[in-house]
């Protein structure tokens, strides 16, 4: 009889343990740095995707808009699964995409933006992988948010998701 | 491309063998022939050897730099060398796994082999429960993390091995760490048979022992290439820093050890059974856990590779499957033994022994508590908090007090009932030891107090041991040598950490700081280039009051695959003390901050981990137990 009870509670503290562990793998746990003192946005000269004439890094952030950068390359494979996320973004007028298409061969690239379409409006070539470092990307994709001062106010390491989906709209407003 | 191919089908044949083997085992099972089935054995073996075909080919495709395969494409790149393109292979969460695999099918067919002597139907069992392990680790293999999935169009270059992972005692530490880890499968599936078979004897003692031993050699050695590689590597100037992935792999030492311990009580006596068994389960329980806690995410730290919820939760899942299955088990099968035979008499060694695991059990709560309690807290109340070490220090510190003393007299007690001889010499000791470390310690620091009472059992514990080395000579020599070398580390951990000298400033090329002990001065910024990285060397010169001086060359380095800056400290060892100093950029600034330690005793700490695994290396070795 002791025993039995004894294994009931042993078996309701496991339940318990394993419901707590259940729901801290779901809580995320993509720690974005806060950046405090927001960081300028590096003074550049880059080539147009399409037109391959250069242009001037202050020419393209003109408007007075928010802008998002997204660092993306058609062999990267986690940015495939981004991209449905992107065309969405795209959808809000409120922001201008910027494509920083990196270290990538252009015809696949061209490829990757026919199939699966174009969120942007207006792409960049980063054949080196030279302008990504100076924004202080990691890797690919990573995603950068410009507020109206031309300051980098925000940036997600890695794919972006539904959850940082709505974390941007929210910025946004 | 090809290699690819054959590993992966490699995975599924040995999978489908899985099954296989448990149906032919099952039937062997219900079979009354002497001796297991030698189909069974050669079936065992051939699963071993399509995971080893299926890791070589893994390996080859890193050595061939094949981006084709999507493991290879984010963990490696061209211009690696080729050792750390190897050992690229187990840095990353698909390999590491495949790891874990090759090491449970290694150790279930040297466990067949190796248990001749032991009951048919144990055997099978053991097996049995291993299968379901490897079948487990498998399917989690191949639905969440494929490591031979392909990639088109095939990228030219890869994404790159992580640069702190290029370090040669890491490179070997996975391995190592998962046969201690994987090591303890067995075990875990060992007991249960036996449980089941109601063969939890003094046989079975004497069986298990020798695996509980290979398990705990390999995972003291793993941790401390572990902590040699956060010494070296990482910069953070300690061996130590209570990471929960270094938690992790503390935990399950801890119950190893313990069980270590009561395994050589069950050698004597029937008596201890359930706490056994228990420790058993736990060990493999809380690596399990471990691997959980590393690979979900769930948890931030140096070691999490993936960050896929789905992994997480297949293994969490799987972990508690495990856990009913076992409480289960346990439940329905354990008799307790007579009732009579389990007392212990308060003065004997069984007594001791149980003391220590209490001991160990408490360490063992407060680490499972401070690793898990964030994650707990996290979900209940959305606060975020993280553990750090004054929480452990605070809680394991005092208790290592008395723990220390029972470890000292512990090995002086009889077995099943004793008395105290040679008292005089015992208290000779500890008032010897007292009065050592007070006059140590009057001079070096301003806590005396309450370093001499931590100081004084280490020192007390160190006498015993010595003395036992050389004046009991060969008798049980490998637990003298064990409980010797662990006095030696706790030794040099304490006067590690109590006389530790550190120095953090800012400097700029051409300048001198002083400070109380000396002067540190540097010279000139050297820059080079490298392959893989380009780097720059600061060249400082260290003066000593007693007019000693020392030469160190701190390093940066800036990898291009992918961009990531990386301090390698300088280090000079001696075997009084090392001297460490590590720089790093102050941004925008023609400064460099830089950190100057005196670390005393430092190669002791290693020196006696591995004397602490040779003990148990020759317990291992021992043909005959000792009276």
């Amino acid at each position: 009889m002791k025993n039995k009870i004894f294994l009931f509670i042993i078996i309701l503290f496991f339940i318990f343990c394993f419901i707590i562990f259940y729901k801290g793998l779901n809580n995320s746990n993509i720690y974005t740095p806060n950046i405090n003192n927001k960081k300028d946005l590096p003074i550049f000269i880059s080539k147009d995707f399409y037109l391959e004439t250069e242009v001037n890094s202050e020419k393209i952030f003109l408007d007075n808009n928010f802008y998002i950068l997204n660092i993306w390359a058609s062999w990267c494979v986690p940015c495939r699964k981004e991209h449905p996320i992107l065309m969405e973004l795209s959808r809000n007028k409120s922001i201008k995409l910027i494509g920083l298409n990196y270290r990538d061969n252009l015809n696949n690239a061209k490829k990757f933006i026919d199939e699966l379409g174009n969120p942007y409006s207006q792409i960049l070539i980063d054949e080196e992988g030279t302008l990504a470092v100076e924004f202080g990307a990691y890797g690919v994709p990573e995603t950068f948010i410009i507020d109206k001062n031309k300051k980098i106010i925000k940036k997600f390491i890695g794919p972006l998701n539904q959850k940082l989906l709505k974390e941007i709209k929210l910025f946004l407003k | 491309m090809l290699a690819n191919q054959i590993g992966y089908y490699s995975l599924i044949l040995g999978l489908v063998l899985s099954f296989i083997l448990s149906a032919v085992s099952i039937k062997d099972f219900y079979n009354n022939n002497q001796g297991i089935n030698q189909k069974v054995l050669s079936l065992s073996f051939l699963q071993f050897f399509f995971v080893i075909i299926s890791f070589l080919s893994l390996i080859l495709s890193f050595i061939n730099s094949d981006f084709s395969n999507e493991t290879v494409f984010n963990n490696s790149h061209t211009t690696k060398p080729l050792f750390y393109k190897i050992s690229g292979t187990w840095g990353n969460h698909e390999g590491s796994l495949l790891l874990w695999l090759l090491v449970l099918t290694l150790f279930i067919f040297l466990f067949l082999i190796k248990s001749n002597e032991q009951p048919k139907k144990y055997r099978i069992l053991t097996l049995l429960f291993q299968q379901v392990i490897i079948i487990g680790f498998f399917l989690f293999l191949l639905k969440t993390s494929n490591p031979f999935n392909y990639l088109f169009p095939i990228p030219k270059e890869g994404l790159g091995l992580n640069p702190i992972l290029q370090d040669p005692a890491l490179a070997i530490h996975p391995p190592i760490l998962y046969l201690g880890y994987v090591g303890s499968s067995i075990i875990f599936s060992a007991s249960l048979s036996a449980v089941t078979q109601n063969y939890v004897s003094k046989e079975w003692a004497k069986h298990i022992k020798k695996w509980i031993l290979i398990s705990w050699i390999f995972l003291t050695l793993g941790i401390m290439l572990g902590s040699i590689w956060a010494y070296y590597e990482l910069g953070w100037g300690g061996f130590w820093f209570w990471d929960p992935v270094e938690n992790v792999s503390l935990m399950p030492w801890l119950t190893l050890t313990a069980l270590l311990h009561c395994v050589v009580v069950l050698e004597r006596r029937i008596a201890l059974t359930s706490w056994i068994i228990i420790l058993s389960i736990a060990t493999f329980m809380l690596s399990m856990c471990g691997t959980f806690l590393v690979r979900s995410g769930i948890l931030n730290s140096v070691h999490t590779f993936a960050n896929d919820p789905e992994r997480g939760i297949f293994i969490l899942i799987f972990l508690f499957v495990l856990i009913f299955l076992s409480l289960g088990i346990f439940f329905l099968f354990h008799k307790e033994n007579n009732k009579n035979l389990d007392k212990i008499f308060w003065l004997s060694k069984e007594a001791s022994i149980l003391i220590n695991n209490w001991f160990l059990m408490y360490f063992l709560s407060v680490i499972l508590i401070g690793t898990t309690y964030p994650i707990f807290l996290d979900v209940i109340s959305a606060q975020k908090i993280s553990v750090g070490p004054p929480f452990y220090h605070k809680l394991i510190v005092p208790f290592l007090i008395p723990f220390l003393v029972f470890m000292s007299l512990g090995p002086k007690l009889d077995w099943i009932k004793s008395k105290v001889e040679n008292k005089f010499s015992l208290i000779i000791f500890f008032i010897i030891s007292i009065f050592l470390s007070f006059f140590i310690l009057r001079k070096l620091t301003p806590g005396v107090l309450f370093n001499t009472v931590l100081i004084s059992p280490a020192f007390y514990l160190f006498f015993i041991t010595t003395k036992d080395l050389f004046i009991k000579k060969f008798k049980n020599l490998s637990q003298s040598i064990a409980h010797f070398s662990f006095s030696m580390l706790l030794l040099s951990i304490l006067f590690n950490s109590i006389l530790s000298l550190e120095i953090i400033t800012n400097i700029k090329v051409g300048e001198k700081y002083n400070f109380d002990k000396g002067q540190i001065f540097f010279q000139k910024l050297e820059k080079n280039k490298n392959s893989n990285y380009n780097s720059v060397i600061g060249h400082f010169k260290i003066n000593n009051n007693k007019g000693k001086i020392i030469y160190l060359k701190p390093e940066l380095r800036i990898y291009n695959q992918p961009v990531t800056i990386t301090s390698e400290a300088d280090i000079k060892t001696t075997l009084l003390a090392d001297t460490f100093l590590v720089m790093n950029l102050v941004k925008g600034k023609e400064y460099f901050n830089i950190r100057y330690q005196v670390k005393p005793f430092m190669i002791w700490i290693w020196i006696s981990v591995l004397l602490l695994s040779l003990g148990g290396l020759m317990s291992l070795l021992k043909k005959k137990y000792e009276k």
